[in-house]
């Protein structure tokens, strides 16, 4: 392996792969922990020194738009003391994680977990690589490496002042041995984490030069435009192919697993439109005549079920209720939606009978290898992924990659010409994996002085890991569906109610569902919140201090929801025709809060402002942390004003973004966001605050109107004054 | 064999006259600057700019355009990245994704080219374009960073007049 086909290869996946031309690039082959020959400028597995004094800072996470990149390489920075205006980036490859005995650990980027989860190894990595360029210089000045130290990439023997730099000894630095224990700083002392530093991913994206997966373009590829069954679980009966046949640029029209067909062609415009006027007969299935009017019967049934898995029980919810003075009960519920993603699901293979090199966005590197494995037949080893950065993740492209696995299918029938498949929006609409959809039954107590004595939960409705990990639940409870309703962790209930009892009874439409921004955090959240609220107008109390009475136990959610309310001015008169909701909870690990500003304009929900306040424990990137606050806020916010897909004929009816509307910029509140970690933990960011979005303004709107919408969108219901 | 004129270049395209100017921008030319995202003119993914005046491209037929038309996409709006729109993009870090951004950024320029110092509502009325990763409130405030980036630079030209 020459080092050419290294800089070609970060060529190729750098996080500025400008300009992208290629299709030679070669894996790079197993690596030890420390460097190989084959790559002197490798420190250890997470940074590599270049003599012209670049530092490339491998990530093995995915960027999709949340920071991630950023965050981690600052983290890694931090620790390794070099001058961030040379850091640059790289992705691994899985297959080289795999070779080098999973050096980089996880590359799953999801649940909010992509710093949260690996802050700790990957600043030992910078750490460790410090350690190792100053010994280095220390062995070559012949001086003992506790008297020298680093700053920016500058190493300093203290009594001499003799100084040295990184790229200088990374040669030497690469051939020590990493050491076993490092030391890290404390985050008090961080001059590049924790700071607001500008993303290292920004230049390629206002230029046009960042290459999506959707860009490709490799030597000889033909593109391929695909369409799958409309019903979930249906399969192709026939197709003519050779009614296409003679359209311009068609190449083969191939069938693709059980379900789906695609065309080939020079250009992606000629396959899809040659697959439009495509024959195809199809085999809908058992599912055929299923309908959302149908499953929010059965889920509205469950509601009642005797058999329900047991999320969180406390005290003796039926007897709280029992002696209470005043019972409360609402039903809500939430309805399917689409990821959504602004770049369609798109992946491309080149295959032949010993390599299959799949070039993609993904969340999760080493998911799609092992989709590219089972797909191709061959082993991992001899496939590679290569990740792109993603346009728009949100959940879809992590844990299930049915796109893979198509273009692997395809490509598999041209092999040694690569093929680049590419989802219509239609496609991506039709065949998503889909928010679940449940309703929930939420029961209350509250005694002569507005006190709750009992806070009873029945969920009802489908199971994201019944839909996609079916193995894994073994037909037990799914804990994710329990998220903001946990005993405790990083989706813990927080409130007190010292009588509680939620749980779960499963309900599962053939619609598959997936991890969608928030997960259940989103509609749990929206149950709670929402009820909360109904409690404490219940109660004749005020809707903080109620809430503040019953969460003596959880003063990290106390404090974010008293930072809201005291920024957006709680307990002072709003501007005139302006009123406020607020929304609280724990979820992805991090304490959250918001206080919505709405008013009622003819009928029309009219959003001012939302303040928000995160204590993620930690805060590597506080201009990240807003960027991720206001963006879950209108991913959140979208699904409450106008998302659902509804299925009608077994098949989901929203097809495009006119009938799947999104916010515009026009429906953008101010949002403004107080960063308050509080130390000792690490939380996430890119979804939790999403949780507390729509109940805030939903509290707010009930403050406006008097009217209670209890189920999604709200573009269904009548706003004018009640 | 079609002419058209792209970021101040006269190039020959075969494609059939049917097919949206988007996949000859990105499939004939090579521009993939300018993004797919619903093929409907629904989220402005896919807008440049005709004549000044943005436009999605997506349903857009090539035969509509003619060779005298200029095309300016987001590789051909300024020899750099430094037009200012571009400029304040990168000051505020408006992109996440960045997918989208292409489009914002051709729909805030030929916003900006009529409208020197647009108002919020004239943002709310002139920018329609989807973001999923939810950037608008950075987009918004990069529209005013530009604006009042060119009104200095007016303001300075004018001086030295
Ligand atoms: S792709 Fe043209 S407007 Fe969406
Ligand atoms: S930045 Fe991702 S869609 Fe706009």
């Amino acid at each position: 392996m020459s080092l050419v086909n290294v800089s070609r290869r970060r060529f190729l996946v750098g996080s500025s792969a400008a300009g992208l031309s290629l299709g030679l690039a070669l894996p790079f082959g197993a690596r030890r922990a420390h460097a190989s020959a084959d790559f002197p400028d490798e420190i250890n597995a997470w940074v590599v020194v270049q003599p012209d004094e670049t530092v490339i800072i491998r990530i093995a996470r995915s960027e999709m738009g949340q920071g991630t990149l950023t965050g981690l390489a600052q983290l890694v920075a931090e620790e390794l003391d070099c001058d961030w205006n040379r850091v640059t980036t790289e992705y691994p490859t899985p297959t080289e994680n795999l070779e080098r005995g999973r050096v980089w650990q996880s590359f799953a980027t999801g649940g909010s977990r992509g710093i949260r989860e690996s802050h700790q190894y990957v600043r030992e990595g910078g750490a460790a690589a410090r350690m190792m360029l100053i010994s280095a210089a220390a062995a070559d000045w012949g001086v003992p490496a506790s008297e020298c130290s680093a700053s920016k990439g500058t190493i300093t023997h203290g009594p001499s002042g003799r100084t040295t730099s990184y790229g200088k000894v990374a040669g030497a630095a690469s051939r020590l041995e990493v050491p076993e224990q490092v030391s890290l700083k404390d985050p008090k002392d961080w001059t590049i984490a924790g700071q607001p530093l500008k993303r290292l991913d920004t230049d390629p994206k206002v230029t046009g030069a960042q290459v999506y997966g959707a860009d490709i373009s490799l030597p000889g590829m033909l593109n391929a435009a695909i369409k799958q069954c409309p019903v979930f679980g249906g399969t192709v009966k026939s197709f003519d192919a050779a009614a296409v046949a003679g359209r311009p640029g068609v190449r083969k029209v191939v069938q693709v697993g059980d379900d789906a067909v695609a065309v080939v062609a020079d250009r992606w415009w000629e396959a899809k439109t040659a697959l439009d006027s495509l024959p195809v007969e199809w085999n809908f299935g058992e599912h055929a005549d299923a309908s959302s009017e149908a499953m929010a019967k059965i889920i509205g049934e469950a509601l009642d079920a005797d058999q329900a898995f047991v999320g969180n029980e406390r005290g003796d919810a039926a007897a709280g209720l029992e002696r209470a003075a005043k019972t409360v009960q609402a039903t809500y519920a939430y309805p399917h939606q689409n990821h959504a993603t602004m770049e369609p699901m798109n992946a491309t293979v080149k295959y032949t009978d010993d390599l299959c090199e799949v070039w993609c966005p993904t969340q999760n590197g080493e998911g799609a290898l092992a989709t590219a494995a089972e797909a191709s037949g061959l082993p991992p080893t001899q496939c590679q992924v290569y990740k792109l950065l993603l346009g728009g993740g949100f959940g879809r492209r992590g844990a299930i990659h049915d796109f893979v696995r198509q273009a692997v299918l395809i490509a598999k029938q041209m092999p040694g010409t690569p093929v680049k498949l590419m989802w219509t929006r239609e496609e991506d609409m039709t065949h998503g994996q889909y928010h679940p959809v449940t309703q929930a039954r939420l029961t209350a107590g509250l005694d002569d002085d507005g006190n709750v004595t009992a806070f009873r939960v029945r969920i009802a409705g489908q199971s994201i890991l019944a839909g996609m990990m079916p193995e894994r639940l073994g037909g037990g409870p799914d804990p994710v569906a329990f998220q903001c309703y946990a005993p405790d962790g990083d989706h813990a209930f927080a409130y007190d109610f010292e009588n509680l009892l939620v749980d779960h009874a499963m309900r599962n439409p053939h619609v598959p569902p997936g991890f969608w921004r928030g997960v259940n955090a989103n509609q749990n959240t929206l149950y709670t919140e929402c009820f909360i609220d109904e409690l404490a107008h219940a109660a004749g109390r005020d809707p903080l201090e109620f809430r503040l009475a019953h969460m003596k136990q959880h003063p990290k959610n106390a404090a974010v929801l008293k930072a809201v309310a005291e920024k957006a001015g709680w307990g002072e008169p709003a501007p005139d025709g302006v009123f406020r909701g607020l929304a609280q909870c724990t979820a992805f690990g991090s304490h959250i809060a918001a206080c919505a500003e709405v008013s009622v304009k003819d009928g029309q929900l009219v959003m001012h402002r939302i303040v928000a306040a995160t204590d993620c424990g930690t805060a590597v990137n506080p201009q990240q942390i807003e960027a991720q606050v206001e963006g879950s806020f209108v991913y959140g916010l979208s699904a409450m004003l106008y998302g659902e897909c509804t299925v009608k004929d077994g098949r989901v009816q929203q097809t495009n973004f006119h009938n799947y509307p999104v916010m515009f910029i026009r429906d953008m509140p101010e949002v403004e966001t107080i960063v308050m970690p509080s130390g000792g933990f690490w939380g996430g960011v890119g979804e939790p605050t999403i949780a507390v979005a729509a109940p805030a303004v939903l509290n707010a709107l009930f403050a406006a109107t008097g009217k209670r919408i209890r189920s999604f969108p709200l573009k269904h219901h009548d706003l004018s004054a009640a | 064999m079609a002419k058209l004129n792209v970021n101040g270049r006269d190039v020959e395209v075969d494609a059939d006259g049917s097919t949206p100017l988007l996949w000859v921008l990105r499939e004939h030319l090579g521009l993939t600057g300018t993004k797919y995202g619903c093929g409907i003119a629904q989220c402005g993914a896919c807008t440049v700019h005709i004549n000044g005046q943005a436009v999605r491209t997506c349903v857009r037929p090539l035969a509509s355009v003619s060779a005298g038309d200029e095309i300016v996409t987001i590789e051909g709006l300024s020899e750099d990245g430094s037009h200012p729109v571009q400029q304040a993009w990168r000051e505020l870090d408006v992109p996440q994704c960045g997918y989208c951004q292409t489009g914002m950024i051709m729909a805030s320029a030929a916003l900006l080219a009529k409208n020197a110092a647009p108002s919020d509502d004239d943002i709310d009325r002139e920018i329609t374009n989807i973001c999923r990763c939810g950037t608008y409130r950075r987009v918004r405030a990069g529209i005013h960073l530009a604006a009042d980036s060119l009104a200095k630079d007016a303001s300075k030209a004018g001086g030295a007049a």
